[in-house]
């Protein structure tokens, strides 16, 4: 089990361009793959088009009191770049100002960030659709989080929260041990208040990551399976499954290189490349914002700093969703994560 | 690449057994999908009983693959291993039942 970040380790894989430059070797560079661009050119999407700007997905900070295995952020309580209250209170004025359907807040656990609680507040006066990518286990961590389901159930928040699988040992092993007892804990206090019950309008969505190197199975039948279980052996309701495909960056990148899966696992993505896939990706509806003020095309874009192509609009302080709808969206070969089989976005398929 | 009869990345490569004789290739791996589909049993049930086959009739390939899609599907290490053993079990006692048949010639030898 990793216990620190990549970034605490000093691991060489904490700096983007070497992540970058893997994703770019063989594979890809000797032809035995074709790239993400040359498959968009193939079948006629490149360069890749935003649709429509609706969902503004802020990361408030990498700090989180877990540090899952596979995390693509590099998440843990060893980070310490948070969102100031400034930037939040710029994102709020540009949410408000530019009439963005959904706020969608991750991290880390955004609930670490000291002004989490005001934002939500803040976002709640004006009938904005809240989602909450809250981790569970932070619920159960600290005595100030015991009221979460309380105060999300006040301001209408969506929670998505990744349960990896509805069985204590791959759970454990991919997000720490106990992860499973307290999330199941916490799922227990979301139905309390209503959350995951039907006629309450208080949303529960779960995620599932594929707890390896494959891809996800039918979310449909998992869904099935993990609202039968759940039900069964806690009596745990919840209101739909989105499977999310692992990409190969930060540390699912680390594990699939360690394993000595990463080659198989990236002939995995390119074989299941699916062009009807690509129309649902999340680039194409929604922007991503670093704790910094920095814009990205996605959060995982965010991550290998790979910032939206339009350095006029590429910060908070210069924010202009005109020039953001003409822009080309920034791919490299971790995209296919997104585009395989059935899809994968953060709101699960998207075929 | 080391020299041996099984590469596990020739797997990847499976597809490209219809390259040689598309029309009959074609047919099988439509008959192959349509085996592993959903129906009175379900996908997840017919990847459970396709490992302990591979197992069986001691294919790498198939152990990789159906491995790796029975975890996908939600089966517990446990569960792999007892569906292996009944697959041990039949291949076991296939050699065990002609036992009966030893037995009979034996007695019809002995005076």
């Amino acid at each position: 089990m990793v216990l620190k970040s990549l970034s605490a380790r000093h691991s060489p894989l904490s700096e983007t361009q070497r992540q970058l430059g893997i994703l770019n070797e063989a594979p890809f560079n000797d032809g035995d793959l074709e790239t993400f661009q040359q498959k968009l050119k193939s079948s006629g999407k490149f360069p890749l088009k935003p649709l429509q700007l609706e969902i503004f997905q802020v990361n408030v900070g990498y700090m989180c009191n877990q540090t899952c295995a596979h995390c693509h952020v590099d998440a843990g309580p060893d980070r310490k770049e948070i969102m100031t209250k400034n930037n939040l209170d710029k994102c709020f004025e540009i949410v408000k100002k530019y009439g963005f359907k959904t706020v969608d807040i991750t991290g880390g656990a955004p609930e670490m960030n000291p002004n989490f609680f005001e934002f939500v507040e803040q976002l709640s006066t004006f009938g904005i659709e809240i989602i909450v990518r809250s981790n569970l286990t932070i619920i159960e961590a600290n005595k100030k989080y015991h009221t979460l389901p309380e105060f999300f159930k006040k301001h209408k928040v969506r929670v998505i929260s990744s349960l990896p699988f509805y069985q204590k040992d791959r759970t454990d092993k991919q997000r720490g041990d106990g992860v499973f007892d307290k999330s199941i804990k916490a799922l227990q206090k979301l139905n309390d208040q209503g959350y995951g019950k039907q006629g309450t309008g208080l949303i529960l969505n779960l995620v599932y990551n594929p707890v390896g190197p494959f891809l996800p199975d039918d979310q449909a039948a998992l869904e099935s399976q993990y609202k039968q279980a759940l039900k069964t052996n806690f009596d745990i309701d919840f209101n739909s499954l989105f499977t999310i495909t692992n990409l190969p960056i930060s540390r699912f990148l680390e594990y699939l290189l360690a394993s000595g899966n990463y080659e198989d696992y990236m002939y995995k993505l390119v074989d299941a490349y699916n062009p009807a896939a690509v129309e649902g990706v999340m680039c194409k509806n929604s922007i991503s914002v670093d704790w910094e003020g920095n814009i990205y095309d996605c959060d995982f874009n965010q991550m290998l700093k790979l910032k939206v192509a339009t350095p006029k609009s590429n910060h908070l302080n210069t924010f202009d969703l005109d020039d953001l709808m003409n822009r080309d969206i920034v791919i490299n070969q971790h995209c296919f994560g997104c585009t395989a089989g059935a899809g994968s976005s953060c709101q699960g398929t998207t075929v | 690449m080391d020299n041996t009869y099984y590469n596990s990345a020739d797997l990847r490569k499976f597809g490209k057994v219809t390259e040689w004789s598309e029309k009959v290739g074609k047919k099988f791996f439509d008959w192959y999908g349509e085996a592993f589909a959903e129906g009175e049993l379900s996908a997840k049930e017919k990847a459970l009983i396709a490992l302990a086959v591979a197992h069986v009739v001691q294919c790498p390939y198939c152990i990789d693959a159906y491995t790796e899609e029975s975890i996908k599907k939600g089966y517990s290490e446990g569960q792999m291993m007892e569906a292996l053993h009944v697959a041990a079990a039949i291949r076991g006692g296939a050699s065990m039942v002609h036992g009966v048949q030893m037995m009979n010639k034996a007695k019809k030898l002995n005076m």
